[in-house]
């Protein structure tokens, strides 16, 4: 097997257990999309193009809230900015890759595919670039396709479910999972307090905008302790 | 959220490709559109806190906030939600923490409490 498509192989096989966290969260996608109003194929467009579950969610209840569809865009894309550091450090990594491959790894880059392809990185610095670049794909060609047949499988649920399921809550506890694993450095606590708090005080402004502010100053109090900590260790 | 949109076809479009157009620009920020170029360290240091921010300031007005009232919301999806945290920040793990998650609400709606 030549040195790509191993990666491509290992790279699927290594996705395989986060897929039991993708498929989960791509049904509730689909059944929260559906519960909202969209129909079968707004639902699967949406999941297909965007491939970023919190911020179809988060767009999904602007929607619901009626605000105006500039809002809805821009606090998804907020939501996405994450994918940003994400793009930096993968780029690092596949310097001189050629640019249809870089064009085609932003549509497959995700939390999945950046997190695993990282850590082989570090354990593999030696693989040449096609085996780091095939193993990305690898891991984010499976999440895709898990990602969208679990969208579709939710949407066609969707409109089964009863109401004391809660299903809505899903989405709020599928945000936790995300995000409580990061929560273990000072810095990190201080955004996301600063950003509770705050996201609280600022609920009654209308569609939303309170979620941009806060993560705003969240984003800012997370970095300046960092310096005030980095000044501290350097003194 | 219960509530149905009443955005029309055509609006849903827009969101659909304007959100889609504009992910695909974030990832291929520094991939792609910077030329390979590195954030600068303090673009880098911003980036570290978007998750820890942007997550918590979505999810903490979907739990104790009434969508309906604006006032506080049921206690029982605050005690979730809480259990949950503490449950993904020992733990790590995605499954674990919503179902901890779950499992508290249903569990507090069938007692009642």
């Amino acid at each position: 097997m030549s040195g790509s498509s191993r990666g491509f192989w290992d790279g699927v096989v290594a996705s395989l257990p986060v897929m039991l966290a993708v498929g989960p969260f791509g049904m509730i996608f689909g059944v929260i999309a559906t519960e909202a109003g969209l129909n079968l194929l707004e639902t699967m467009a949406m999941t297909t193009i965007v491939i970023a579950g919190a911020s179809q969610l988060a767009a999904l209840q602007l929607m619901t809230d009626n605000a105006p569809v500039a809002l809805a865009i821009l606090t998804g894309a907020v939501v996405n900015l994450r994918m940003a550091m994400y793009s930096a450090a993968i780029a690092s990594q596949w310097r001189g890759a050629p640019l249809w491959a870089r064009a085609f790894a932003a549509y497959f880059l995700h939390d999945q595919s950046f997190a695993l392809s990282m850590r082989r990185y570090a354990e593999q610095p030696a693989e040449p670039q096609p085996g780091k670049i095939a193993f990305f794909f690898g891991v984010g060609v499976t999440t895709v396709i898990v990602w969208v047949g679990a969208s579709y499988v939710g949407a066609l649920a969707g409109s089964m479910a009863p109401p004391e399921w809660r299903l809505d809550f899903a989405v709020p506890v599928t945000f936790i999972a995300a995000v409580a694993p990061l929560l273990r450095s000072a810095p990190q606590l201080a955004a996301a307090m600063t950003a509770i708090v705050a996201s609280l005080v600022l609920a009654p402004l209308p569609f939303n905008l309170g979620l941009i502010v806060a993560s705003a100053l969240g984003i800012a109090a997370g970095a300046t302790l960092e310096t005030i900590m980095a000044r501290r260790a350097a003194a | 959220m219960s509530a149905s949109t009443e955005l029309t076809s055509a609006e849903i479009w827009i969101v659909i490709i304007g959100l889609g157009l504009a992910t695909y620009l974030i990832r291929f920020s520094f991939l792609g559109l910077m030329g390979g170029r590195a954030p600068s360290p303090f673009v880098e240091k911003l980036l570290r806190y978007v998750p820890a921010a942007v997550l918590p300031a979505l999810i903490a007005p979907m739990v104790a906030i009434d969508r309906e009232t604006g006032g506080v919301a049921a206690p029982e999806q605050i005690i979730a939600a809480c259990v949950a945290v503490g449950v993904g920040v020992l733990s790590r793990n995605v499954l674990a923490t919503i179902a901890a998650g779950m499992g508290t609400l249903w569990a507090l709606t069938a007692l009642g409490l």
